[in-house]
Order: C-alpha cells, then sequence, then structure tokens
C-alpha cells in the first residue's frame, strides 16, 4: 500500500491508522456496523412514501433539475450528439429560461473537449468517465492516462470506477491505492469514485467500499456506471448517505453522493431527495454535494415542472428530445 | 431549507356522521346509555355522538349472541362460516381509504400508520381466520374441537380496528358469537365494520357491538351468559378482570401492559437498529403495550448510538394526523397526555436526563414531542412503569448475562429486541428473554400466522397463529 | 419369640432436594381409609411455601434449560425406580385409599405407564406445539412452547398417587418446577414418590412437595408474587374462587378443577402439557 497520500491527511487519528496498511484497513472497513438488507430496505421504502407536493415538489423539481449530471455514455456518441446535450443542459426548457441550468455534462474522456467548448462559461461542469471506464479492466498507467487526458482536455470532475475484482478478493489495498493514484491524477479536478454497487452485491460491501473510498479522498461516491443492472437504488443511496453522514461525524468534511442509472421519473428523483433530506441531512441538498447521474431524467423533471405551474399534465412533444 | 408543503388526505373519505349508534341482533339501534362525544384528539373537535349500552343493552345483545349461537352459527358448517368471515376480509380492505382517514380522525394515529399497517394487518387477519374455520381438526388441539359459545371482548383505544379484527376474526372462525365493546375515546371504527358486518350479511347477533366506557365491558365481563372475555388493556384492568371472573368458569384470555427492553450489542446494524427503536417506541406515539420503551444499549456503543438516535428523532415529523408526511400524530386523550407527562416529570425528578426533540408541534390538539431519557436507572419509575407514550428509557449494560437480567428485571413479559449480527448470541439471548413476542433486528413486527401474547403480568393466551384458535375453542 | 417391630417411618416435607420438618413444627396423624391411625405427616406452614417456592424458583433455570433429550431421560428413570418400588406403592395405596390389592396393583401399573408417557413428551411438545411462522415478509418467524416457570400444584384429593403423577409429570416434563401440595388426608403416596425423586437424576427443587392442610395452604401459593401458574385441581370446591382472585393479583395461569376429580384411569391427552406452557415468537430478517 502506498504511505498515506495528501488527501487522507488530517485526518483523525482513528481513520489515519486504518489506512496504514493492509491489514488495518481490512480491520476498520470490516469493523464497520453491519447494515441489515431487510432493515434499510424497509426504511427506504417507507420514506418514500412521503408525499411532497406544491411548493415543495416545485422546489424539488428545480432542485434536482441543477443537479442533474446530464449524461451521454454510448459508443456512438458524437460531437454532435455532446453539443446538442450541452445546449440541453444550459437550457433544459428553452420556452422557459428560469429553469435552472444542470450541473455537469458526463462524457467519455475524447468528449470531453467538445463538452467544455460548448458550454463555455455556463458555469456547467464538465465531468469525465475514467479509468477504463465501465469496467475498470486495464491496467494501471493506461487508468493514469485516461484520466489525465480527460482532465487536460478541461473536465473538472472525474468519475473513475473502482477495481470491484480486487475488492470481492479483499484487496481493499489495492482499490485504496488506485483511488489515492487517480485522485493525484486529477490534480484540481473533483473525483467521484464509482462503487458500481450492483457488482458489490451487499449493503456490508456497499457501507465498506463508500468507507474505502472517503479514506481515499473520494470528493463523491456514486453508485453506478449505469452499465450494470442494478444501478442505482433507493435502499443502496440510504447506506451511501449514512456512509457520508457518518464521515462527516468522524471528520468534519461532508463527500457528495450521486445515484447513476435507473432514476428516470420525477418520483424517483423526489425520492431520492427526500432520503438525501433525511439521512445525511438538509446540507446535501446541494449540488456541491448530490447529483443524479442521468439523461433521460431530465425531461421528466421538466414536464412535471410545466404541470405544477401550468395545473395541467404536459407531453414528451413539448420537451426537447436531445 | 426545504419544507415539505402539507399533504393531508381529504378527512370527507372517513364519511364521517353526526351519530352513530350500536349494533345489536344486526341493527343499528339507540342504545340506552348517556351518548358519548367522540373527540378527535388532533384539534380536540367533536367528532360525532355516538350511543352507548346500557345495563339491559348489555343483556339484550348477549341474549342475541345465544341466540345466534344456538340457533344458526354454532351449528353452521365450518366451510360456510369461513366464507363469511372471507367477505368480511375483503370488505374491509375495499373500504380500507375510508377505515383508514376514520382511524386517524379518531384516534390520532398519523394517516400512513393507519393505511399502511392497521387497516392492511386488520384485512389479513379475517382473511386468515377465515380459512381455519373448516380446518379446525387440524389445529392439534384434538378432533372436532368445539367453540365455547358467546365471547365478551373489550379492545383499547390503540389500534381501535385493528384489535376488533384481531378478537373477533378467531371468535368467528371457532364458531363463537360475540359481543365486543370498543374503548370509549375511539368507537368509530369498529362500528363501521359493523356496516361492513351487516353488508356482509352475517346472521343478526353473530357480532354485536356496543360502544361504552368502563361500566359496560364491566357490565359485558360479568354477564353471567357468556362463555369467554378476551381484553386487551391495561394490567391494571386486565387483574380487576381476572378478578372477576374467577369462580364462573369462563374462559379468559388476556392480552396486557409491558415494557420491553430493546436490547443493542456493540456489533449491532447501527443504523437498522436506530430505525428499530424509533419504529419500537414511536411508532403509533407509544401508544403500542409492546413498544420498545426500554433501550438498553452496550456502554461501548452507548454514546455513538444516542447521538445517532437523536438526530434520527429530530426528523420525525409530529403533526396533523391526516397529513401524509406525519410520523407522530396525536396522543389519543387528555386523559393519557396528562399521564404521559407526570411520568416524565417523575424521570426529571429522579435525574435521569432529558432530551426532547426539537421537533415544532401544533397550537391545539394532544400532542407530545419525542423524548428520550439517559441516564435511566432500573429503580426510577420511567424504567418500570408503563409509559403508554412517546418516550424512552436508556439504560447501559456491559455484558449479555446483565442485559437478561436487566431486561428480565420486570413483572411484564410481552415483547423484547435484540440487535446484534451474532446469531448464535441472538439465539441465546431469545431462549432467556422472557418474553412472548422476540425482534431480532427488527422490531414491531405483527402478521396473523405469527402468535403474539405476553408472559407474566402481560397477560395469557396468544393471538393468531393455531395457537391463537385455543382461546376460542373448547379444548 | 416375639414378633419383630417394624421402623417406622418418619414422613416429612420434600423441599429443594431435602427432606425438612415443618418449620413450625407441627404434624398431624394420618389415618387408613378405615379410620385408623397409619403415620404422623409433617404440617406445612405459609413459610414452609415460601421456602418451595424459593427452592423451585433457584431449580427453574437448570432444568428449563436442560435439553429436551436430557429431561426426558431423567424423566423415565424415574418411571424405573417407580417400577423398583411397585411393592411399597400398592401397599401403601392399599392403606391410603382402601383399594384391594389387585386393584391397587392395577393402579400402581397405570402410574408408572403414566410417567412413562409424560418423560416420553418432554422431547416432542415443542414439535407438537411449536411453528415455523409462514409470515407475509422476508423474516424468519418461529414460535416455540416454553415453560411458564415455577407452578403451585393442588394435587388431587381423592387419587393420591395417579392423580398426584397425573398432574405433576405434565408441570415437569414442559421444563417447569413444581410446588405440589399432596392430598391432605392421603399424603404418604405424595411423599414416597418424593423418594424416589430424591433417589432418581430430578435435580433437587424441581419438584417440591409440602403436606398438610390444603386450605392453609393454597392462598399463600395463590397470592405469591414467584410464583407463574397455579393448578387447582385438588382445591377444596368452597375456596377455588378466592384462590382464583388471588392468582389474578399477579395475573397467573390458572388451571381450573372440574366440578368432580378427573377419572385418572382415563388415557391423558396433552391439555395439561399445554396448560402450564408459553409460546414466545421470534422473528428475524432474511437477508444477505
Amino acid at each position: 500500500m502506498a504511505a498515506p497520500s495528501p488527501a487522507n491527511t488530517g485526518l483523525p487519528p482513528a481513520l489515519a491508522d486504518a489506512t496504514r496498511d493492509e491489514t488495518s484497513l481490512r480491520r476498520f472497513l470490516h469493523g464497520l456496523p453491519g447494515v441489515d438488507q431487510v432493515g434499510v430496505e424497509q426504511r427506504a421504502a417507507g420514506l418514500a412514501t412521503r408525499s411532497i407536493k406544491k411548493a415543495a415538489k416545485l422546489w424539488a423539481i428545480d432542485t434536482a433539475i441543477g443537479m442533474v449530471d446530464l449524461t451521454t455514455l454510448e459508443g456512438a456518441d458524437t460531437a454532435g450528439k455532446v453539443r446538442s446535450l450541452c445546449a440541453k443542459g444550459r437550457r433544459p426548457d428553452p420556452e422557459r429560461p428560469e429553469v435552472p441550468r444542470v450541473a455537469a455534462i458526463c462524457v467519455y474522456p475524447d468528449m470531453v473537449t467538445t463538452a467544455v467548448e460548448a458550454l463555455g462559461d455556463s458555469g456547467i461542469h464538465v465531468a469525465s468517465v475514467a479509468t477504463a471506464f465501465p469496467s475498470g479492466r486495464s491496467s494501471m498507467p493506461v487508468k493514469i492516462a485516461d484520466t489525465e487526458l480527460a482532465v487536460a482536455a478541461g473536465a473538472d470532475e472525474v468519475d473513475m470506477v473502482i477495481d470491484r475484482g480486487a475488492f470481492l478478493s479483499g484487496r481493499y489495498g489495492r482499490v485504496f491505492d488506485e483511488i489515492v493514484t487517480i485522485k493525484h491524477a486529477c490534480g484540481d479536478a473533483h473525483l467521484k469514485v464509482i462503487l458500481e454497487t450492483g457488482e458489490l452485491a451487499t449493503y456490508d460491501n456497499v457501507r465498506r467500499a463508500s468507507w474505502l473510498a472517503m479514506l481515499a479522498g473520494a470528493d463523491f461516491i456514486k453508485t453506478s456506471t449505469g452499465k450494470v443492472s442494478p444501478a442505482a437504488t433507493l435502499p443502496v443511496t440510504h447506506v451511501m448517505l449514512q456512509a457520508v453522514r457518518d464521515w462527516h461525524t468522524a471528520t468534519g468534511t461532508r463527500v457528495g453522493v450521486k445515484p447513476a442509472g435507473g432514476i428516470r421519473t420525477t418520483k424517483d428523483a423526489i425520492r431520492y431527495l427526500v432520503a438525501v433530506h433525511e439521512v445525511a441531512g438538509p446540507e446535501w441538498l446541494n449540488p456541491d454535494l448530490f447529483r443524479f447521474g442521468a439523461s433521460s431524467l431530465l425531461n421528466d423533471l421538466l414536464m412535471q415542472r410545466r404541470a405544477q405551474l401550468d395545473g395541467h399534465y404536459s407531453g414528451p412533444d413539448y420537451v426537447t428530445v436531445d | 431549507m426545504w419544507e415539505y408543503a402539507p399533504a393531508p388526505e381529504s378527512r370527507d373519505i372517513a364519511n364521517l356522521k353526526p351519530s352513530y349508534r350500536m349494533f345489536l341482533d344486526g341493527e343499528f339501534v339507540e342504545g340506552g346509555g348517556e351518548p358519548l362525544k367522540t373527540v378527535n384528539p388532533a384539534t380536540e373537535e367533536v367528532l360525532a355522538e355516538v350511543s352507548t349500552a346500557s345495563k339491559s343493552d348489555v343483556d339484550k345483545a348477549v341474549k342475541a349472541a345465544r341466540r345466534a349461537y344456538d340457533r344458526v352459527w354454532g351449528r353452521m358448517p365450518g366451510a360456510e362460516r369461513a366464507k363469511y368471515i372471507f367477505r368480511i376480509a375483503r370488505m374491509v380492505a375495499e373500504r380500507s381509504r375510508e377505515l383508514a382517514v376514520l382511524e386517524s380522525l379518531d384516534n390520532g394515529k398519523p394517516i400512513k400508520e393507519s393505511r399502511d399497517v392497521d387497516v392492511p394487518t386488520a384485512s389479513a387477519h379475517f382473511f386468515y381466520h377465515a380459512g381455519w374455520a373448516d380446518k379446525l381438526d387440524y389445529a392439534g388441539l384434538g378432533p372436532d374441537p368445539r367453540p365455547l359459545g358467546v365471547a365478551g371482548q373489550v379492545i383499547p383505544w390503540n389500534f381501535p380496528l385493528l384489535m376488533a379484527a384481531w378478537k373477533l376474526a378467531p371468535a368467528l372462525a371457532c364458531g363463537n358469537t360475540v359481543v365486543l365493546k370498543p374503548a370509549e375515546t375511539t368507537p368509530l371504527t369498529a362500528l363501521v365494520l359493523a356496516d361492513i358486518i351487516q353488508q356482509a350479511d352475517l346472521p343478526p347477533g353473530v357480532v354485536n357491538i356496543l360502544p361504552g366506557a368502563g361500566d359496560v365491558g364491566a357490565e359485558l365481563v360479568g354477564h353471567p351468559d357468556i362463555d369467554k372475555v378476551a381484553f386487551t388493556g391495561s394490567t391494571e384492568v386486565g387483574k380487576l378482570i381476572q378478578c372477576s371472573v374467577a369462580g364462573t368458569g369462563k374462559k379468559l384470555t388476556l392480552e396486557l401492559g409491558g415494557k420491553a427492553a430493546n436490547v443493542v450489542f456493540d456489533d449491532a446494524p447501527l443504523d437498522q437498529a436506530v430505525e428499530g427503536i424509533v419504529n419500537g417506541i414511536f411508532f403509533n406515539q407509544g401508544h403500542v403495550c409492546c413498544a420498545g420503551s426500554r433501550l438498553l444499549v452496550q456502554e461501548s456503543v452507548a454514546d455513538e448510538l444516542l447521538d445517532k438516535l437523536h438526530t434520527r428523532i429530530a426528523t420525525l415529523r409530529v403533526g396533523d394526523p391526516l397529513d401524509k408526511n406525519t410520523d407522530v400524530g396525536a396522543i389519543n386523550s387528555r386523559e393519557q397526555l396528562t399521564k404521559i407527562a407526570e411520568l416524565v416529570s417523575s424521570g426529571e425528578a429522579e435525574g435521569a436526563e432529558k432530551w426532547v426533540s426539537p421537533c415544532p408541534l401544533p397550537d391545539k390538539g394532544f400532542f407530545f414531542a419525542p423524548t428520550v431519557f439517559a441516564g435511566v436507572s432500573q429503580a426510577m419509575r420511567i424504567a418500570r412503569e408503563e409509559i403508554f407514550g412517546p418516550v424512552l428509557s436508556v439504560l447501559t449494560f456491559r455484558t449479555p448475562d446483565e442485559a437478561v437480567a436487566k431486561a428480565n428485571n420486570t413483572p411484564y413479559g410481552l415483547s423484547a429486541g435484540i440487535w446484534t449480527d451474532k446469531g448464535s448470541r441472538i439465539l441465546w439471548m431469545a431462549d432467556r428473554l422472557r418474553a412472548g413476542v422476540v425482534w431480532a433486528n427488527t422490531f414491531n413486527r405483527f402478521d396473523p400466522t405469527a402468535p403474539f401474547g405476553g408472559y407474566q403480568e402481560s397477560g395469557f393466551g396468544r393471538e393468531g397463529g393455531r395457537q391463537g384458535l385455543e382461546a376460542y375453542l373448547d379444548v | 419369640m416375639s414378633e419383630r417391630l417394624t421402623v417406622a417411618k418418619t414422613y416429612k416435607l420434600y423441599v429443594g432436594g431435602a427432606f425438612p420438618r415443618s418449620e413450625s413444627g407441627r404434624s398431624y396423624p394420618v389415618q387408613d381409609a378405615k379410620g385408623a391411625f397409619l403415620a404422623n405427616a409433617a404440617q406445612a406452614s405459609r413459610k414452609d411455601v415460601r421456602d418451595a417456592v424459593v427452592a423451585a424458583r433457584k431449580a427453574l433455570g437448570g432444568w428449563s434449560r436442560a435439553t429436551a433429550y436430557n429431561r426426558g431421560q431423567v424423566l423415565y428413570r424415574v418411571a424405573e425406580l417407580l417400577e423398583g418400588r411397585r411393592e411399597q406403592f400398592v401397599a401403601e395405596l392399599g392403606a391410603s385409599e382402601g383399594l384391594a390389592a389387585k386393584r391397587a396393583q392395577s393402579i400402581v401399573d397405570l402410574v408408572v405407564d403414566r410417567w412413562v408417557w409424560y418423560a416420553g413428551w418432554a422431547d416432542k411438545i415443542a414439535t407438537v406445539l411449536g411453528a415455523a411462522n409462514p409470515v407475509a415478509g422476508p423474516y424468519f418467524s418461529f414460535s416455540v412452547p416454553e415453560p411458564t416457570g415455577v407452578v403451585g400444584v393442588l394435587a388431587p384429593q381423592s387419587s393420591s398417587l395417579l392423580g398426584l403423577v397425573s398432574v405433576v409429570a405434565p408441570v415437569i416434563a414442559t421444563g417447569n418446577t413444581a410446588v405440589v401440595v399432596a392430598s391432605q388426608d392421603r399424603p404418604l403416596p405424595a411423599i414416597t414418590l418424593s423418594e424416589v425423586l430424591a433417589t432418581s437424576d430430578v435435580p433437587g427443587g424441581v419438584v417440591n412437595v409440602l403436606t398438610g392442610r390444603t386450605a392453609e395452604l393454597a392462598p399463600w401459593l395463590a397470592s405469591h408474587a414467584d410464583v407463574n401458574a397455579l393448578d387447582l385441581t385438588g382445591a377444596p370446591e368452597a375456596t377455588t374462587t378466592e384462590l382464583e382472585r388471588a392468582a389474578a393479583g399477579t395475573v397467573k395461569r390458572v388451571l381450573r378443577a372440574g366440578a368432580a376429580e378427573p377419572d385418572w384411569t382415563v388415557a391423558p391427552d396433552v391439555k395439561r402439557l399445554r396448560a402450564f406452557l408459553e409460546t414466545k415468537t421470534v422473528w428475524h430478517p432474511k437477508g444477505t
């Protein structure tokens, strides 16, 4: 394992100790409280019954729009597609200029330049996936180069994937080192660490991976690549929200959370916001600390926003397809 | 800050009527007792006037039940009885929204609980027991078990409809006829259930529902022509009832108070333990006989757990029971509110450290903010007496043996909780806890198939499951 | 040569595995069925009740947590010892109940067989009365019978041995411990049974036997806060209502007496086993 990185200096002694070596790290991660599956799923389902109406709903919709990492991660992506997405991100509802812009545009590294150009001084961040996304199956030099490419092209946010194989085989030190290294390669860019919770299989693993990523210096922990099913789920996000809350209790710093994949409706998004509000706390209701990795969600938010304001339901022909 | 807008369920759904009458021999009739006014505890406004039973009404009802037992229900083939009870189950489900809103109005419990717990579980109880009616030979209680006859049932105000279902369903399935007295402060849903029973075309007299206060209950329990008494309520009243049926030969089952320990070990899934603790004591405003009112936490995690608990409790939304986002509703009556406040001041006087949720409370109505006492010792009243409100007493322990000793150190024995990731410890604890229901890594789960009931002064007899049938059969 | 003078037995109480006299120092004469003096029996007092309850409570932990297999074996061993004492019991029954030898023999046969029947239940009752509950959710829920605790048993007044065994065996087969008030006028077989228990593997305190006036002792048992249940089978009819009322003070489980003493020769069912069992339901989530 690498020597303590700049990322985790200044940690409380107990946490700094946890990253001293592989054995300490394992002991620490396995000493975290377990997660009872039925209990967390029940809590998530219970909180999902919150009824958010009227002004609270409108606030939630606008907040959610401002938290969207509008994403295209297709082999078929072209400069045209990315530019169109950027335009959408800047003015999600062209007829309603008061609609907030999205938080970021999320693309593959080779599309970063296009996105940076298209976004100009809009204030919208450019996020790039990296580290041999989505599988993470490549060598470290390739992953570093991938990251450097994205950052050099102007990405100010990097969404890396962890080595799930290493994690599942218990080589936590390897995963830790990778994150530390990528964090270093990111420079000033914010690092989102994708846990790919669908492959981690248990909530205990999700909690351990969350802590591992935070110990290694993650600015955000993110559920999924969107390429694996299940992607984001409410209970998985609950576990991660509990982790960032506990991290804040332990260190005084706040790490962000980004569920990605499968969140398509306003109803879903509001359920996530309620979870953020009541599990992590109201401080996390902020694009600096919570994002939605999504594409089709945005249009549903826009339609619901119109319905909310116009008093009747909208339709897909009244929002733009990009 | 994100403020949730009010999301009230419409009270029109309750079909609230200005007056309700008792259900006797298949008809809704005026009672001879002084009518009572039932109050919405969230607003203190009168909801409706309800006629109550007089002494002679009780006698009429018992006679009607006896006639129905002798002539129809007691001799009806089980398969036929079953179909009546299935009908009730379905109709309760069909009218679930109406029942839920009415329950929240009359009782003060949050609509999400009446909607998601009380009413569906009530329907499930009828559905489950319906199927037993023609299968009693298989209940392991001997061949051809016979019903007892007429059952007098007295139920509390904390789960008005659900308790009516817990009482009626097994009694009817086993072939008994019933006179049921709902609680004085919450008679409405039982009378809508009577309407359902009428719509389901049950023969007159099979079920009679007589609202009234304790005197009506005493009259019913003491009536010489009933064969069975079933009571859910306080241990104090339970003892009086057990005393009063002494020597009469009436079969008796009692489901009484509790002071459950919720035991959290240092290896517990802490976030879920927090949920379980919150659910254990704040579910239904703590008006639950099996509420986890004593938190026993291992010293090594006590501070961490308490911090998490305070944070979590502060998110509980206390207020309008009809608001779909309300987590903790109204205390059922002023009397109960006074009792809770009195016990809370005793906790302060005895030196426990009080923490109160900073949640806002409505200006009117009977509300009590979630309260946690730390530094509680076994000798304090708040560790021994049933508060029946949203008040948690926190004690600590060091070893499993100490946890068991403290958990069992009460005359009650209704329920207990265990939180640990160690399976063998769960089973070790479950063996030693003197409680009729032990929830491990969960709390307050109920199911018609799972027997429920207490040890020691929490009562005797079981409700639910095959075991629950014994209470209504001559075996 | 004169006939040898027999050595008469002093009949004492059986408490906590020992045979003390009543702390009150009292005794009372016991007569045979024809009214002739048989022996003096200890006349227990309320303090003997208190001591017996302490002994029964102390024995409860070990006995209730012994494996059901072990309890079954221990009880079966009692049957073996009963068999060995057949002649003594036949003689005592003849004297106490005035039974002809043949009748007494058949009763003792039934006694041994009944004990064997209950011994065999020790490791089966949980199977018969327990359940895995098919709850509507991701939980494993199971219900198991558990002993109620310390049971006060007012033994039948007429059937001094078969009746006694029929009420005591189910109480202890299910893991309870018992404080038994023996038949007031026919207490001797109960003390002889105690001697069998004392020399068997049944731990001291599991069964405690008091002799004396039922009407004097029963109210102390009925009101004792550390007694969990009460079997009124041998309660004098005039006292049953009062006893039930006293039992209500701590919500005791009460097994009521029938109008007349049952015919103990009739084969039993599980009713008496059920009477002093609680049902404990345990829930646990199922998840990964």
